[in-house]
C-alpha cells in the first residue's frame, strides 16, 4: 500500500488525532469513559495503522523493536513500584492514600501512576505481537 | 428493545461464521460480531468495556488475523472426518451452561447478590475517597488495584510469550538456510 497517495495523506492526517485521542481517553479516563487500558490499544493502533500503510521498515524506524520490548517490561515495572512506594511510605501493598499528605490526594496520584503503568505495557505487548506476526515471511 | 435486535444479528453472524469457509469473510465477520458486542455494551451503559471491545476485538484482533491469514492462505480445509465427537462435547457443554443461566437472577434485577454486595459501598463512596467521579475507573484502578496489577502482569506474560515462540522460530529458520 506504499505508493497510495490518497492513503498515504489520508493516513498522516488522522495519526496525529488518534495518538491525540488515546492521550484524552488515557487522562480523561477519571471523569469519562476510558483508562489505561483502552489508551494503551488506541496508541498500539495507530503505528499499527502507520505500519500497514507506509511500511513495517518505516514503522520500526519511527518506534524500534528494542524500544517496544522495553515498554512491555517497563509499564507492569510502574505499576509494581507503585506498590512498592506504598510500603516504603508506610502502608500495604499498593494502598494509595500513604502516597500524599491528603488521602484523596494520594488516591488520584496512585491511580494516575498505575494507569499510566497499565497503558505502557498494553501498547507494548499489542506492537510487540504485532511486529513479530507481520515481521514473518510466508513459508514456501 | 435495541439489544434484543442486535443480539439476535450477532446469533446471524455466528451462523454465517460457522458455514464460512473463506478465512477472510470469516476475519471480516469476527470484526463485525465484535462491533455488534460493543453496540449492545453501549446500549447496557457498559462504555469501559464496550470501548475495550471495539478497539481489541474489533481493532487490534482483526489486523492480527488478517496477518496470521496472510501466512496460511485463505481457505479452509475440509475436515477429514466427520466430527461427531466434538459435536456432542460441545452440545452437551452448551446445555450445562444453558442450565446454569437458569439459577441466575433476573436481568437487570435490583435485588440480585451482585447489586447488594459492595456496589452500594462503591457507588456511594467512590468519589469521596478517591476523587475519581468515573466509579468504573476508581473500582479498577483502586479498590480492585490488585487485580488489575495481575490483569497488567497477564497482558505483560503474553507478549513475553509470544516474543519467546516467535524469537527461536526464526532463528532455528535461519540455522537451517
Amino acid at each position: 500500500m506504499k505508493r497510495e497517495p490518497v492513503l498515504r495523506v489520508v493516513g498522516k492526517l488522522l495519526i496525529p488525532y488518534m495518538l491525540m485521542f488515546a492521550l484524552y481517553v488515557q487522562f480523561h479516563g477519571d471523569f469519562g469513559p476510558g483508562g489505561g487500558f483502552q489508551a494503551g490499544v488506541v496508541t498500539a493502533a495507530a503505528v499499527i495503522f502507520y505500519a500497514l500503510i507506509f511500511g513495517l521498515p518505516a514503522a520500526r524506524r519511527v518506534v524500534p523493536e528494542a524500544l517496544v520490548e522495553t515498554l512491555v517490561a517497563l509499564g507492569a515495572l510502574v505499576y509494581m513500584s507503585v506498590g512498592f512506594a506504598g510500603l516504603l511510605l508506610g502502608g500495604n501493598y499498593l494502598d494509595y492514600f500513604v502516597l500524599a499528605h491528603d488521602t484523596v490526594h494520594g488516591q488520584e496520584r496512585g491511580i494516575f501512576w498505575v494507569e499510566i503503568g497499565v497503558l505502557i505495557t498494553v501498547s507494548g505487548v499489542m506492537l510487540k505481537i504485532f511486529y513479530m506476526f507481520a515481521g514473518r515471511r510466508r513459508e514456501g | 428493545m435495541i439489544v434484543q435486535t442486535l443480539l439476535t444479528l450477532m446469533a446471524v453472524v455466528v451462523l454465517a461464521l460457522v458455514v464460512q469457509r473463506n478465512l477472510f469473510s470469516v476475519v471480516v465477520l469476527a470484526g463485525i460480531y465484535s462491533f455488534l458486542m460493543a453496540t449492545v455494551l453501549v446500549a447496557l451503559d457498559a462504555v469501559d468495556v464496550a470501548m475495550t471491545e471495539a478497539s481489541v476485538g474489533a481493532g487490534i484482533s482483526t489486523v492480527l488475523l488478517l496477518g496470521a491469514l496472510y501466512l496460511c492462505g485463505g481457505e479452509e480445509a475440509k475436515p477429514l472426518t466427520r466430527p461427531w465427537l466434538p459435536l456432542v462435547v460441545t452440545l452437551v457443554i452448551v446445555g450445562a451452561l444453558v442450565y446454569g443461566t437458569l439459577g441466575l437472577p433476573a436481568f437487570s434485577d435490583p435485588q440480585a447478590p451482585i447489586h447488594t454486595h459492595v456496589v452500594p459501598r462503591y457507588l456511594s463512596g467512590a468519589l469521596a475517597e478517591t476523587g475519581v467521579p468515573n466509579v468504573v475507573t476508581a473500582v479498577l484502578a483502586s479498590y480492585r488495584g490488585y487485580d488489575t496489577l495481575g490483569e497488567t502482569v497477564v497482558v505483560f506474560t503474553a507478549g513475553i510469550g509470544v516474543i519467546a515462540l516467535l524469537r527461536r522460530a526464526r532463528r532455528a529458520k535461519g540455522e537451517g538456510a
